[in-house]
């Protein structure tokens, strides 16, 4: 039963019930929901999944990762503070400052805003959680593993060198050790991590609203988190893609960025920056999007420009993809190439300029009450803008030939992250820490802490400018006294321990004991925004009962609203059954369409992360048994989790939400989370896909002979007959959903047993081909692609197997059935991706060749 | 004027404009190398790639023009003013048409810098 989305149903406005229901209905309300979202007790604490326990953890581990990256930057001013010091060897140098950026980007501000996300996300949306609570705490753990991984390598000596980028050869065959199979595959993992993150952010977003959020109404947080999860899904693709090549060049010799072999390291850093760049306005778009919170509430007053907000995000979206090769102005690229990526550098300045001018706009048109989370907004604003003016410097090609590779570039880039995403983050903190524990932070230690903080900043990074034009190259363990730098590296070090002291300051308000301190009162800043209908202290079930929306700043505009939200006078004001719920809406207007039963607590998406990073953990060791066995693991801790926590069968088919509407409580298809989930999941994949075939075409384009003409395969036959036979698996797959669902079982299995077969016979037949004609993927980086992309899909097929495997035996137990069929739905949009794959891998081995040899 | 907005809108419309941004962009870039790295050589004149990006820059304004007239009529629906925030269908409407109309104005104005090159480049 779908919801109706009839004319009547859009466009009339619910009302909450005119009266409360009797008191110890309420009451009883209250227990039941309390009960469900209980939180464990003891050590089974750590199994909750809960956005509000998991989002703290989160934040807690990004910003003790921060500190350590802040440590390992002052070791480097020590070292730096005057010439020729011996603090540090160059070795370590090389570590500190590889090691620095890494953490700082990968650990810290990736990470930081998707676990402030989780935490604050279903509060804005007034939804109870988040659609996949178990996902966010496996991301977590894996988050948590890679980055111990990662950072613990120093202490070892272990880790990489070769600065956050990892260029190869430098990281290939000039690096013996381990520490960029460390960083290749400990951050692997991690973007794993925050892919997961991002379907949760993007599912989140657009399927929890509350009715009525239509999406004109919804929080700028919201629309600036949908953009940046969106970027994630094409901007991580290419670096895991990259990551994947790296790592099989340096364990397998296969010769993807070696000359000697036909490679080509521009290859490493064409994947690397169509991550790298986009990956700026990534932890941009978020920090600015705390802001945009913020401004309005101390403005008092709605912010101005709310539609140009929302161009500033979707459009810094689309043209932060095309301004990856001014990381690469000076490789030798064609002039051409230069200017077009250059023009795109340039026009990104103008949405980034509107949504700064808007908030600017707010404050003059408001009536702003001062306070440390406006104070913070402003020194953002302030530094971020001195750094996007640079950057505007640094995107002319020519000016960027001087600059290039200097610490003006350095300066540069601090001022642009510092400004855009850690001065937002501690606005934030202050701004939302109440929502956190019920307690506000010290309004004068943060003033203190911001002052020491912004001058601190300045003192160090300003002058950083004029070394770099002065000449000082970046990632140099020392200089020599006497030409022109010596002062200016000792006020650097000077002001980067000022801004640490103001750092320690914020951070003894986060931490300090605040027991005796009061509780604030609810909603301290008069905001207007859904989240701060939350109690002081907050409850753990997300909201009371879920509202109905009809403004941006309902707190504002709705009369009454947390009377009625409080006595549950809106949809879900109970747990009947003891089950975690939320209401699953349309993506655009936000029409009630399911409800949607969450899951509680479990140690198995802990358990599933340590499977999965064994796996990533041992093969950086290169001990492959122990790597293949966590692997088998982690698919059947999986598949454990998806077999008993995903896919159940309600007791009943609907259910009454409130206000006289029903809802029904399972859904296949595009309403469902689960569809949506593996559709961007497979976007993301297959992103990582056309990544490889770039390389292919990359290649062709750098060599006069692609494919060499002293190499024959994989010719046509194979290619031919494995597309066929793969095609006909996903046909069958198709037919198998389509007699589930008119409940013929014996059709359904004969299906999918027709599917299996065809798949295991096709990925056979796909193998063959480069396995016939000989091609050694160590010989030459034609072979070696080719059988990479047929490794890819072959690797894909198998788990494809898989999951037929899986939608089998759920039918035999009972677990789906004709109406009851999300498996199956899902597991054939998975094999449409597959398909397209196989389509595209084998129009590209058999069908290229034939082109530029004919 | 009610029949109009209360069918279901979806997002599509908003990502039109940026897209064709993104296909002129890859498109130009594309041409550029494989022009230079397969036909003229570095040092040679590559009239043939430029007039091709001239091509796609015409076709990209146009597609571009397109829909954000297309996001005009929708930002015009009714008698509906800025800011767009009411809780009603109309507004919705008017607000996403108002949207994709900035982001079409964004996009030509990117595309038109991409465009640029036309004047600056005559070699590789």
């Amino acid at each position: 039963m779908r919801a109706r989305n009839t004319i009547d149903q859009l466009a009339t406005d619910v009302e909450p019930l005119k009266s409360a229901p009797p008191e110890d209905v309420q009451a009883a309300q209250t227990e039941r929901l309390l009960k469900a979202w209980k939180t464990p007790t003891g050590w089974r604490y750590w199994s909750a999944v809960n956005n509000s326990e998991v989002g703290l953890w989160y934040t807690a581990a990004t910003f003790f990762f921060l500190l350590f990256g802040g440590v390992l930057a002052l070791l480097m001013r020590i070292q730096l503070a005057r010439p020729r010091n011996d603090f540090l060897s160059a070795e370590v140098y090389n570590q500190a400052f590889t090691v620095h950026g890494s953490v700082m980007m990968f650990l810290f501000a990736i990470p930081v805003f998707e676990a402030l996300a989780v935490m604050f996300l279903p509060q804005m949306l007034g939804a109870r959680d988040l659609p996949f609570p178990r996902l966010s705490a496996f991301g977590f753990w894996a988050f948590l593993l890679g980055g111990i991984f990662l950072a613990g390598s120093i202490f070892f000596n272990a880790a990489p060198q070769g600065g956050w980028f990892m260029y190869p050869p430098l990281t290939s065959s000039y690096q013996k050790g381990i520490g960029p199979d460390i960083w290749l595959l400990g951050f692997s993992f991690i973007e794993i991590a925050a892919i997961a993150a991002a379907v949760e952010m993007i599912v989140g977003s657009l399927k929890c609203r509350p009715p009525g959020m239509r999406i004109n109404l919804i929080p700028l947080y919201v629309w600036y988190v949908l953009v940046a999860s969106i970027m994630i899904l094409f901007a991580f693709p290419p670096l895991i893609a990259g990551s994947m090549l790296l790592e099989v060049e340096r364990a397998f010799g296969w010769p993807f960025f070696n000359p000697a072999g036909g490679g080509d390291p521009l290859l490493w850093q064409h994947l690397f920056w169509l991550f790298g760049h986009p990956e700026v306005y990534i932890i941009f778009l978020p920090s600015v999007a705390l802001i945009a919170m913020i401004v309005p509430t101390f403005a008092r007053r709605a912010i101005v420009g709310y539609t140009w907000i929302v161009l500033a995000a979707i459009g810094t979206g689309f043209l932060s993809f095309g301004l990856w090769v001014h990381h690469m102005f000076t490789t030798g690229l064609p002039g051409i190439s230069l200017g077009l990526f250059s023009a795109a550098s340039e026009a990104v300045a103008i949405p980034t300029g509107v949504q700064i001018f808007c908030f600017l706009a707010t404050i003059a048109a408001g009536r702003v009450v001062r306070s440390v989370a406006m104070l913070f907004s402003m020194g953002a604003l302030v530094i971020f803008v001195l750094g996007g003016l640079t950057g505007v410097m640094v995107a002319i090609a020519p000016f960027d030939f001087q600059a290039h590779d200097t610490f003006f570039v350095v300066g540069h880039f601090h001022y642009v992250l510092i400004g855009g995403a850690l001065f937002p983050i501690f606005a934030a903190c202050y701004y939302f820490f109440p929502l956190v524990n019920g307690k506000q932070l010290s309004e004068k230690l943060g003033r203190v802490g911001f002052w020491i903080a912004f001058i601190g900043f300045n003192v160090a990074f300003l002058p950083m400018h004029v070394t770099g034009l002065r000449g000082m190259p970046r990632r140099v363990f020392t200089y020599e006294a006497g030409i022109g730098f010596d002062a200016l590296n000792l006020t650097t070090s000077i002001g980067a321990f000022v801004l640490a002291i103001g750092i320690g300051v914020i951070f003894w308000d986060l931490l300090r004991p605040k027991g005796k301190q009061p509780y604030s009162e609810r909603n301290p800043w008069n905001a207007g925004t859904l989240e701060w209908t939350q109690e002081m202290p907050g409850k753990p079930w997300g909201i009371r009962s879920i509202p109905e929306i009809d403004s941006r700043y309902p707190l504002w505009d709705q009369p009454d609203f947390i009377r009625d939200v409080d006595e549950g006078r809106f949809y879900l004001p109970d747990a009947e059954e003891g089950l975690r719920e939320t209401i699953v809406t349309s993506p655009v207007d936000a029409t009630p369409e399911q409800i949607q039963r969450l899951p509680g607590p479990s140690f198995i998406t802990l358990i599933a992360a340590l499977a999965t990073g064994g796996f990533f953990v041992f093969g950086t060791f290169h001990w492959w048994w122990p790597a293949l066995g966590s692997l088998v693991l982690a698919t059947g801790v999986i598949i454990y989790w998806l077999w008993t926590g995903t896919g159940l069968i309600p007791e009943k088919h609907e259910k009454d939400a409130g206000l006289g509407l029903t809802l029904p409580l399972y859904s296949s298809g595009p309403s469902s989370v689960s569809w949506w989930a593996v559709v961007i999941t497979m976007l993301a994949d297959f992103t990582a896909f056309m990544c490889v075939i770039f390389g292919y075409f990359f290649f062709w384009t750098i060599h006069d002979d692609f494919p060499p003409a002293n190499i024959n395969g994989p010719g046509v036959m194979w290619p031919t007959i494995a597309a066929i036979t793969l095609l006909l698996a996903w046909a069958s797959t198709l037919l198998a959903r389509r007699w589930n669902r008119m409940d013929w079982p014996t059709g359904f299995y004969a299906g999918i047993v027709a599917a299996v077969v065809l798949a295991l016979a096709g990925t056979a037949f796909l193998l063959a081909g480069p396995w016939f004609t000989r091609l050694d993927p160590t010989s030459h980086v034609y072979s070696a692609t080719v059988w990479i992309l047929v490794i890819w899909t072959a690797f894909h097929i198998v788990i494809g197997v898989v999951m037929h495997g899986y939608c089998a035996a759920r039918r035999i137990a009972r677990r789906m059935t004709a109406r009851y069929d999300s498996e199956i739905v899902n597991v054939a949009v998975y094999w449409h991706f597959v398909a397209l794959t196989v389509v595209i891998t084998v129009a590209v081995i058999a069908g290229f060749p034939l082109l530029t040899r004919g | 004027m009610r029949e109009t907005v209360n069918k279901q809108e979806t997002l599509w419309l908003l990502a039109f404009s940026p897209a064709i941004w993104a296909i002129h962009f890859l498109l130009s870039y594309a041409t550029a190398s494989v022009w230079c790295a397969k036909i003229s050589g570095r040092d040679n004149p590559i009239d043939g790639a430029l007039l091709a990006i001239l091509v796609y820059t015409v076709l990209a304004l146009a597609g571009i023009f397109v829909v954000g007239w297309l996001g005009y009529r929708r930002h015009r629906i009714g008698n509906g003013n800025l800011p767009h925030d009411d809780d009603t269908p109309e507004d919705r409407t008017r607000f996403l048409g108002f949207a994709t109309l900035l982001l079409s104005g964004l996009s030509a104005v990117a595309t038109t810098f991409s465009a640029f090159v036309l004047f600056f480049f005559r070699r590789c």
